[in-house]
């Protein structure tokens, strides 16, 4: 193997949660405030996937005081301390994005 | 102290630094850094190092190379390249192992940059060129090089199409992220001059402090 792909590897973690794209999930980050570390959590479902190796991200879209928001999390990053899959979901498609033209229950619910 | 280092660029990754932010890192392998000859300001009028890089085939180094190789009790080099040393610098071995230099150090980095042939000067010099439509005729010249009977001339360094890159490059002021002992790398943040394969020189950086003297 050479350098560059096991310098890449270092970087990943090897514990990675499984979860698929549709999947409702709560991501543990740690955010710095000043010297303190505390973690915040991220629920939502995750509505796409992207990237190889030390480069793969997962966006995760949640509605938010009535406002959608969306967050793309990497998968490797030390910032993300855990993430949970708290729903099973069942997607046909690889990338959710048409959850953001719904409104109302509909867009924030998890198929089964 | 850390004097330098010579490599060859491997290419580039990216890592996560302390703080959790990936950086971009250019990974260069820089082992077996072979002193040829010290030089002193008695003998050659100035106090340097001649380090040797990469080995070569004998029958494809000149003979005065070769003379010097032979006297220094090493095989041929690619690269040959000196560093100078300050005119106090103690007698003795000289460390050009990666772990001279440390994770947090400041570097320049010396490398030719990746040759880009004949260009013109929407590339070359990042002029703005003319308009794609409206009737324009021209789009990528350079337009007017100069003025009227005063002066007469065009100006020195006036931006012209012509050969880009394959030339010295230097950055300077890029850090070393991580130093790996045993595969004798050095990852160093941030993009480097030249092609992967190509040869670049490590130096401490000239306009920051190195980090030893900075914490003091």
């Amino acid at each position: 193997m050479n350098i560059i792909d096991t310098i890449a590897k270092e970087q990943q973690k090897t514990d990675v949660t499984k979860f698929k794209v549709g999947d409702g999930v709560r991501v543990h980050t740690r955010v710095r405030e000043g010297d303190k570390e505390r973690i915040q959590i991220f629920a939502g479902i995750v509505i796409g996937r992207k990237g190889t190796g030390l480069n793969q991200t997962f966006t995760v879209r949640r509605i938010s005081y009535g406002e959608g928001v969306e967050r793309v999390f990497p998968v490797h990053s030390p910032r993300i301390a855990k993430v949970e899959v708290e729903k099973q979901g069942k997607a046909r498609r690889a990338k959710l994005n048409y959850l953001r033209n719904r409104k109302g229950k509909e867009a924030t619910a998890v198929r089964e | 102290m850390s004097i330098g280092l010579l490599g060859k660029k491997i290419g580039m990754t990216s890592i996560y630094d302390a703080n959790g932010k990936l950086r971009p890192v250019t990974v260069i392998a820089a082992g077996d850094n072979t002193l040829l000859r010290r030089l002193t300001s008695e003998n050659d009028g100035y106090s340097a190092i001649q380090v040797g890089f990469d080995v070569q085939k004998e029958s494809r180094v000149t003979k005065p190379l070769l003379g010097g190789f032979a006297k220094a009790g090493s095989e041929p080099k690619k690269l040959v390249r000196e560093f100078r040393l300050k005119e106090d610098a103690p007698e003795g071995d000289i460390d050009l192992a990666v772990t001279q230099f440390q994770a947090g150090d400041w570097v320049d980095v010396v490398g030719k940059s990746k040759g880009k042939g004949f260009q013109g000067v929407m590339k070359k010099h990042n002029f703005h060129g003319q308009g794609a439509a409206h009737g324009s005729k021209t789009h990528r010249r350079n337009g007017a090089i100069g003025n009227r009977s005063t002066p007469g001339r065009i100006w020195k360094n006036m931006g012209m199409p012509g050969h880009m890159g394959d030339e010295r490059v230097t950055v300077q002021n890029l850090q070393v992220l991580q130093v790996r002992e045993t595969d004798k790398i050095i990852l160093i943040s941030g993009a480097v001059p030249g092609a992967n394969g190509s040869y670049v020189v490590v130096r401490p950086a000239l306009k920051k402090p190195a980090a030893a003297e900075a914490s003091k």
